[in-house]
């Protein structure tokens, strides 16, 4: 029986070798595949251990990890939370990440290639690897002022504040907003209950509206007619247009009515100033019915409406004009209603083009990424999207919306700054019993612009004023803003 | 023989004694815990649990129980092989570790996800483990000679079909874990009577193939250059045939069925000599898994997995992708114990015993642990090779092969060498009944391996007297 016993050693030998070999090939061969597989864990909860960077704006930290006492390692925090939370986001570890902790997680986590040679460092030291830092363009004073604005009011809206000649977002707020650290708590139920509360809220406080929302820009997307007409070379500030109390559109029986059914002005007909100050909606019908949809839509086009691209790196949802096919339509949207839709920042970006001699400027966040001991290692440089307008037609803007301002009563204006500025109210909803969104962007000073600004607050702010205005309700926020921005008190 | 001493005159010289070995292994025993106490800190230390002293004592009390098992072979059997129970020890060390530490990882998640902390489970496999060393005592003390256990032969097959076939038999309530049909389950305690049932049925086969050995070597005919059975002779291992498929048809369970009949194939070859038994075995083997596999959905899923785990990964694949996701994470060198994420792979600490390892211990971790089952395996079969009755080489290569193939089919279906069988890794593997009759193997071949080794008498030879002084007396003829 020995022959036998001795065969079956040598089999058993063999077996050994089989699974040596298959095992080389799986923790071998194959061991690189398996371990960047997208639906392998295990790297995602390695990077949970790991010291993620921090996220910090004019020396101020807005979200950083510090050591914990857990399993993970690492607890985030996120000091004056609901002020920045449109921006930093949250890093759950039951949700994800959004906001910057995902836009900029290659860099927060250590994995971005910019950092290569601090890894490299890491690894020959035996130090233990940790994540980059962002350092953010937003001014902590501008965005404490706009959050301050529309939180104390209750109001829920947004503000975005941009440096004209770089782009450089200074303060993107957008209220009703929320505390990312419950989303950030190791304690599972902390955060399922965190989760359910913010995805329930009513108004919704997880979206950013400064990027993710459009609203109808109502009388603010006349500064683009105005653009458009300018630049076409037909026009001029004192073009005469009609200044009746309202209008029918064109092929239709709807009447086109301006504000209050007043007429533009004490004349028979309203320049194009005029019409502008006084926001007239029937010279702005007329005007658009002459320049045709195309110029329009160019204009809007040049100024980065359409465009579904832009990150900043958050995503921008795409501004839009909407389909326009008749001269009807054309005229609605020519006073920012129709299917006229843009995001606070894109109304931003309109008044810095203006403000920056018709130089359109892409947006953005992100100041700077530094290594782990904060050295800098990467800088952003402005980076132009091109001419919206010529600068002559620019300033001759500048010098219309100032008189806009100026027309206003000199309620919470700023002394000795002037501020260069358009207002909107929004119509919204099916009928009257909402009030209207609305709108205030500006820049100043009005020779010298150093901010831009956009001020949304949604159905005026408060469901009973129906009578709500862009000048009565948007323009002392932006102002606020502007101030802050110029490091004036108000 | 070296007791005899035929010279006539010369002053008796004290034959020197054989070495039993057992130096060899207390030192291996105490290496084996010195393993098992590192691994653990580094659990403890990865995962960040306080480094106490009580490691230290759990060390030694492993050590002292090991220590209790080393005496009882030094008592009951002093010639025994010294390499089996320190590999033993070490396996089932290291599987107690990594049971541990799969409950740290579960206490961890349960405490993320705000769940009541799970009931551990290393308590219940120490516990096992107390058992399995005891009935590895008791068997070392109750069976004195291996070769008496032939005369239980057909008591031992008979009760082991009957635990083969109970759970099949009993009512799913009762019998039926995720699906296979293997339990015995009385509340809390739940025992696997197939483990035991393996054991007894490889001592049946052993005496059965011996006593009957002529009728499986009468001539047949010859075809392809080997010598066939006669039909008629067939009889047994078509029963060993059917009864493998009756569970895998019945009980649900593959591994056991391909671990059972393996062994009998092995056996009928050992004891005949003859290749073409495993022919004629391995043929029928393959067509009963090409009709299973057309008549039964479970075996074709387990075969779709095994082709492409990655096909259904949220299914069927998922805990087979798990584990190879482990084990390419863990690559050559490992996470290191208590710092890669086993518990991610469900039934870590049973059937994918062998992902936690290697994600954590990496391949070299592997290999060791896989060398340590050849060191076992082999000195299993050594021992058949020595011993010198029938019956006791039948047994050892049976036992031997048994944790081989077992070994085999674990490993093979965790790495998608082969199906996914669901058995469990012996000694490492969470599961008491497991655990435990892998004990009482383990002491059957070292009883084997103790007859192997021991002299033939141990009785010196009693010194002649000078022919002058003889008397007359009866010489007894030395056996």
């Amino acid at each position: 029986m020995n022959t036998p016993i001795r065969r079956i050693a040598i089999a058993v030998m063999a077996m050994i070798l089989l699974l040596l070999g298959n095992l080389t090939y799986v923790q071998v061969v194959k061991a690189g595949d398996y371990r960047e597989d997208s639906r392998n864990k295990r790297v995602l909860l390695a990077e949970y251990a790991r010291k993620r960077g921090q996220i910090s704006a004019g020396g101020k930290v807005l979200a950083s990890s510090v050591p914990s006492d857990d399993e993970l390692k690492y607890q985030r925090q996120y000091p004056d939370g609901p002020v920045y939370a449109p921006l930093t986001g949250y890093y759950s570890t039951i949700y994800g990440p959004s906001g910057l902790e995902r836009a900029a997680d290659g860099v927060l986590n250590g994995s971005d290639d910019r950092l290569f040679v601090r890894r490299v460092s890491d690894l020959i030291t035996g130090r233990d690897p940790s994540g980059g830092n962002v350092v953010l363009t937003i001014d902590p004073e501008v965005q404490q002022t706009a959050f301050d604005q529309l939180q104390s009011k209750g109001y829920t809206g947004s503000i975005v504040a941009l440096r004209p000649q770089t782009g450089e977002i200074l303060g993107m707020v957008s209220t009703p907003s929320y505390d990312p650290g419950p989303l950030a708590s190791h304690r599972a139920e902390e955060q399922k209950q965190a989760w359910t509360e913010l995805n329930d809220a009513e108004p919704a406080v997880l979206p950013n509206r400064a990027i993710s929302e459009r609203y109808p820009p109502g009388s603010t997307f006349k500064l683009i007619d105005v653009a458009a007409a300018l630049s076409s070379g037909r026009y001029t500030p004192d073009s005469p247009f009609t200044a009746a109390p309202s209008i029918i559109l064109e092929g239709t029986r709807t009447p086109l009515p301006n504000f209050g059914g007043n007429r533009c002005g004490g004349g028979e007909t309203a320049t194009l100033r005029e019409a502008l100050q006084r926001s007239c909606n029937t010279a702005f019908a007329e005007l658009s019915a002459q320049l045709g949809p195309q110029a329009i839509q160019e204009q809007a086009a040049a100024f980065g409406i359409g465009s579904t691209d832009l990150t900043i790196p958050l995503k921008v949802a795409g501004s839009t004009l909407g389909d326009i096919e008749n001269t009807a339509q054309l005229q609605q949207s020519s006073i920012g209603q129709a299917s006229v839709a843009l995001t606070p920042l894109q109304n931003a970006m309109i008044a810095a083009a203006i403000a920056n001699g018709g130089e359109v400027m892409r947006p953005y966040l992100i100041k700077e990424i530094q290594d782990q001991e904060l050295n800098s290692v990467e800088t952003t440089e402005p980076d132009r999207i091109g001419p919206a307008i010529d600068s002559g037609v620019a300033s001759t803007m500048t010098e219309m919306m100032v008189n806009n301002e100026n027309s206003y009563a000199p309620l919470n204006k700023i002394r000795g700054v002037q501020i260069a500025a358009k207002t909107g109210t929004a119509q919204h909803g099916a009928d009257d019993s909402v009030p209207p969104h609305v709108w205030y962007v500006g820049f100043a000073p009005a020779e010298d612009p150093q901010v831009a600004v956009a001020v949304l607050v949604e159905s005026g702010g408060d469901p009973n004023n129906l009578e709500a205005t862009g000048g009565q309700v948007a323009a002392p926020l932006g102002r606020a803003v502007i101030s802050a921005a110029l490091g004036e008190s108000p | 023989m070296a007791a005899v001493d035929d010279r006539p005159s010369a002053a008796p010289a004290a034959p020197a004694p054989l070495p039993t070995g057992r130096g060899i292994e207390l030192v291996l025993l105490a290496f084996a815990a010195v393993l098992v106490t590192g691994a653990l800190a580094l659990v403890e230390a990865n995962q960040e649990q306080q480094l106490t002293q009580a490691l230290l004592w759990v060390g030694l009390a492993y050590l002292a129980l090991f220590t209790v098992a080393h005496f009882a072979v030094r008592t009951f059997a002093p010639y025994a092989d010294p390499l089996i129970l320190p590999s033993v020890a070490l396996l089932n060390g290291l599987g107690l570790v990594m049971i541990h530490r799969l409950d740290l990882a579960e206490l961890a998640q349960a405490a993320a996800v705000g769940d009541p902390p799970p009931t551990e489970l290393i308590s219940r496999q120490v516990a096992w483990t107390a058992i399995g060393l005891a009935l590895f005592v008791a068997v070392l003390w109750l069976v004195r000679d291996h070769r008496k256990l032939s005369r239980y032969a057909f008591t031992a097959g008979l009760v082991g079909i009957v635990l083969l076939a109970l759970p099949g038999l009993l009512p799913s309530s009762i019998s039926e874990v995720n699906g296979a049909k293997l339990w015995i389950r009385i509340g809390p305690v739940g025992i696997q009577p197939g483990e035991f049932a393996k054991i007894l049925l490889i001592i049946f086969f052993a005496a059965f193939l011996v006593q009957k050995r002529e009728l499986f070597t009468t001539a047949g005919r010859r075809f392809l250059g080997m010598e066939f059975p006669r039909p008629r002779d067939l009889g047994p291992l078509l029963l060993a045939w059917g009864l493998s498929i009756g569970v895998l048809v019945i009980e649900r369970d593959l591994g056991s069925s391909l671990l059972f009949f393996g062994i009998v194939l092995v056996m009928l070859y050992v004891a005949t000599e003859r290749v073409s038994w495993l022919v004629i075995g391995l043929s029928i083997f393959v067509g009963g898994a090409l009709i299973a596999y057309q008549l039964f959905g479970h075996v074709r899923v387990r075969v779709q997995v095994w082709l492409d785990p990655f096909a259904d990964f949220n299914g069927t694949g998922f805990q087979i992708g798990q584990a190879l996701f482990g084990l390419g994470t863990g690559g050559v060198g490992g996470t290191g114990l208590g710092a890669g994420r086993p518990d991610l792979v469900p039934f870590a600490y049973s059937d994918f015993m062998l992902s936690s390892l290697g994600e954590e211990l990496g391949l070299i971790g592997l290999s060791a642990i896989l060398i340590v089952y050849l060191v076992m395996i082999t000195r299993g079969l050594r021992s058949a090779l020595a011993v010198r009755d029938s019956f006791g080489k039948l047994l050892a290569a049976g036992l031997a092969f048994a944790i081989a193939l077992q070994i085999f089919t674990v490993i093979g279906g965790a790495t998608k060498l082969i199906p996914l069988t669901g058995l469990t890794l012996p000694f490492l593997s969470y599961g008491g009944s497991s655990l435990v009759a892998n004990y009482a193997l383990v002491a059957l071949l070292l009883r084997i391996s103790n007859a192997a080794r021991a002299p033939l008498n141990r009785r010196p030879a009693a010194p002649l007297p000078p022919i002058a002084e003889a008397g007359t007396e009866l010489v007894e003829r030395p056996k």
